[in-house]
């Protein structure tokens, strides 16, 4: 079942923590191809890499896991494959186990669970510079005696670091190890009894082979009583996730600034160069707003995730975690979930991709689901035109002023949303399955290294914008041609603008029975279309169909016409959905990405139409009955 | 942001309380314990999963008989979590988790 002219398969498997990413990234370079395993929003990272001998390998670099008792869809993908298993996956020839060399306990464990797989397996001990630093004195030969399979240091973050590894697979290779036959193995799920029986031995082999002067690492301990005190530990935290969050929002100003007068360029050159009509509004406001509109979003995400892989790499989001665990758990969220949330305050769209660091699936996906409700900056335009329209600027209470309080109440509505729908979710829909425990090793802290950061970065920025960008980019061309198209016929009056006559004003005639209950007129109907493609597009939109020039740099003026055309209700209600409402194709693109499921996205949508026409309902009707209609 | 949450089991007692011959749950032990663990015995119903399955994963993570443990740091609300040493590595778990785990106190810091 061996083609010689096929590069022999590899895969990495290990322990969370060990730095078996490192390894693949020092023995593959950048020349890794990321995509999803087929059906599960799993992260498939394989690369060829030519050994000194000049053999072509493939390797695959699989979920870290304790155990091949696969509990999470990770460590599904680790267990299939390693036991060829995985449908459409040819079984790898033979196993990299990846272990950190300052920490061989639960590695050794997990060693001798894989060695009844059957499969050929070398054994790595990764960061064997640090171990020998702290003196822990490792004999490799009793170690590879007592467990049975060869062991080779390896230093991934060094250049020549993985020669003894290169080296020995080489030699496995030219060996001529015969594949073992898939299914010759012996691997069972292990009992609690068997897994005791496998670490009493586990600890047995590592007392014969390594000596450790069993002291902890002084410099671990010393900022973990620091970053781990249950109160400093707090402040610090969320000091450090105000620095995130302020560089998220000012760090990000001036890129998206030059995309979005790029964009403008670009639009303008179009203009200027096409004939005006059908290609022209395509090009302008399908393609290059579409495009523009997607890619405004780069140095928001490029910035989140430079945070959350420095974090990472260093060690530091375990602890974010072990933190924010119980304070979350209140809501049925998990500990991670925290990072992601608070992310969405920027944008939903690095929240929700930043939600890959929670390992349950069910727990992401809650976290998924949960994440638009908070207040993302595209809704700060549509807020601050009606609260300057509707809200007088009065100081109240002492001190308050009456419209940041308004805007703090509309913030606060959509963490309480949040919460609750998290908790809601936690007790009608998996009432039944049992919440994970949250169980998790505390790494060392490591410096973070830059090529790994690089790297990572480097791939996330790619899979947002080749997968994202293609979901988000088709939504973006569907709204624009519900909005331009039919044109306005020839001779139509010029005060009427062309949105009038589109299919978008059509749907907002169409839908204003459905939404006089809550308030709203067929010119807010229309604008929450375009609305539709990004919140704040709306502002622009009812500038249009109420045609006003200009609206852009004079919102006073939009302002006072809706302040003369609305009711204060009409308003409060336009606020009500605004917090809760699916009013964004991005992030449903995104959603439906993530989740790998047009199910779960349409669940979003629907729970949180219902939740901003009931808010805006509640809210219309009140206000009007306390004489505001 | 925080939505405190009230611990439902916040009366815990300090450590020794519940010994059973002589060994205490690592779940109900003060910030310093230090220990050796005599058993991993998880009660059915005590946990969110079955017991075997919480006996298996506190195994996995390093949590056998003999193991030498001390608890290093815990969370704010209701003490919780917990971050163990267990031999040379650190893991984090809740109080409610580690009821499972008997351990006989009684061992020296490691020298730092």
């Amino acid at each position: 079942m061996t083609d010689a002219a096929l590069p022999a398969r590899i895969a990495l498997v290990g322990n969370p923590n060990c730095g078996k990413t490192a390894l693949f990234n020092a023995l593959t370079g950048s020349r890794q191809k990321v995509a999803n395993y087929p059906g599960v929003t799993v992260e498939r990272k394989a690369a060829t890499a030519i050994t000194p001998g000049g053999i072509a390998v493939q390797l695959l670099d699989l979920p870290g896991t304790y155990s091949l008792r696969a509990r999470s869809p990770d460590e599904v993908i680790t267990r299939d494959i390693v036991l060829g298993r995985f449908a459409g996956e040819l079984p790898p020839q033979f196993l990299v186990c990846v272990a950190d060399a300052t920490n061989l306990r639960l590695a050794l464990r997990f060693v001798l669970e894989l060695k009844r797989v059957g499969q050929p397996m070398i054994l790595a001990l990764n960061m064997f510079d640090i171990a020998r630093h702290r003196g822990i004195d490792i004999d490799l030969d009793q170690l590879s005696a007592d467990l049975g399979v060869p062991v080779v240091p390896s230093v991934a973050v060094r250049r020549g670091g993985t020669n003894d590894l290169l080296a020995r697979i080489d030699a496995l290779i030219a060996g001529q190890v015969p594949p073992v036959p898939i299914g010759s193995g012996t691997w069972t799920e292990p009992s609690a009894a068997e897994l005791r029986v496998a670490q009493r031995e586990a600890d047995r082999i590592l007392a014969a082979a390594v000596r450790a002067p069993g002291r902890r690492d002084p410099t671990t301990w010393r900022i973990d009583r620091v970053l781990l005190h249950p109160v400093l530990g707090l402040v610090l935290l969320l000091a450090i996730l105000f620095l995130m969050f302020q560089a998220v929002f000012s760090w990000a100003q001036l890129p998206m600034d030059l995309i979005k007068s790029g964009f403008s360029a670009l639009a303008a050159l179009a203009d200027a160069t096409l004939p005006a009509g059908w290609v022209a509004s395509f090009v302008r406001d399908g393609v290059i707003a579409g495009l523009g509109s997607v890619i405004v979003f780069l140095p928001q995400i490029l910035i989140l995730f430079l945070f959350i892989l420095l974090l990472e790499d260093c060690g530091y989001m375990a602890r974010a975690a072990f933190l924010m665990d119980r304070i979350m758990g209140g809501a049925g969220l998990h500990g991670r979930a925290f990072i992601p949330l608070l992310s969405s305050f920027a944008c939903a769209i690095p929240g929700i991709m930043a939600t890959r660091v929670i390992d349950s699936r069910r727990d992401r996906l809650a976290t998924i689901l949960v994440a638009p409700l908070m207040t993302c900056s595209a809704r700060i335009p549509v807020y601050t035109l009606i609260i300057s329209a509707f809200v007088p600027a009065r100081t109240v209470w002492g001190g308050f002023n009456l419209q940041g309080l308004v805007m703090f109440g509309l913030y606060t509505a959509g963490i309480a949303a949040a919460l609750g729908v998290s908790w809601l979710l936690r007790r009608l829909l998996w009432r039944r399955e049992p919440t994970d425990p949250f169980m998790l090793e505390l790494p060392d802290y490591k410096r973070p290294r830059v090529p790994n950061v690089a790297l990572g970065l480097w791939q996330r920025a790619k899979i947002f914008l080749r997968r994202a960008g293609t979901i988000i980019f088709s939504m973006m061309v569907v709204i624009w041609f519900l909005c331009s198209v039919p044109r306005p016929p020839e001779g139509a009056a010029a005060d009427k603008p062309a949105i009038e006559y589109s299919f978008a004003a059509r749907i907002g005639h169409a839908v204003e029975p459905l939404l006089r209950p809550v308030g709203f007129n067929w010119q807010i109907d229309v604008a929450l279309i375009p609305g539709m493609a990004a919140r704040e597009v709306a502002v622009a939109s009812l500038g249009t169909v109420y045609s006003i020039q200009g609206t852009g740099t004079d919102s006073d003026q939009l302002g006072r016409t809706i302040a003369a055309q609305w009711s204060l209700a009409t308003a409060l209600s336009l606020l009500a959905w605004y917090v809760f409402a699916p009013q964004c194709a991005s992030t449903l693109g995104i959603v439906k990405r993530e989740t790998n499921s047009w199910g779960w996205m349409l669940f979003l949508f629907g729970y949180m139409l219902i939740l901003a026409y009931g808010a805006a309902f509640v809210t219309y009707n009140t206000a009007v009955a306390l004489g505001a209609g | 942001m925080a939505a405190v949450c009230v611990s439902g089991s916040s009366r815990e007692p300090i450590a020794g309380v519940s010994a059973i011959g002589g060994a205490v749950a690592l779940g109900e032990a003060p910030v310093g314990f230090t220990g050796r663990i005599s058993a991993v015995r998880a009660h059915e119903g005590a946990g969110n999963i079955p017991a075997a399955e919480l006996e298996r994963r506190l195994i996995e993570l390093g949590f056998v008989e003999g193991a030498r443990v001390e608890i290093l740091h815990q969370g704010l609300f209701g003490r919780d979590p917990i971050a163990v040493r267990v031999n040379d590595a650190t893991i984090a778990l809740r109080r409610r988790d580690a009821a499972a785990i008997l351990v006989a106190p009684g061992l020296p810091p490691p020298a730092e």
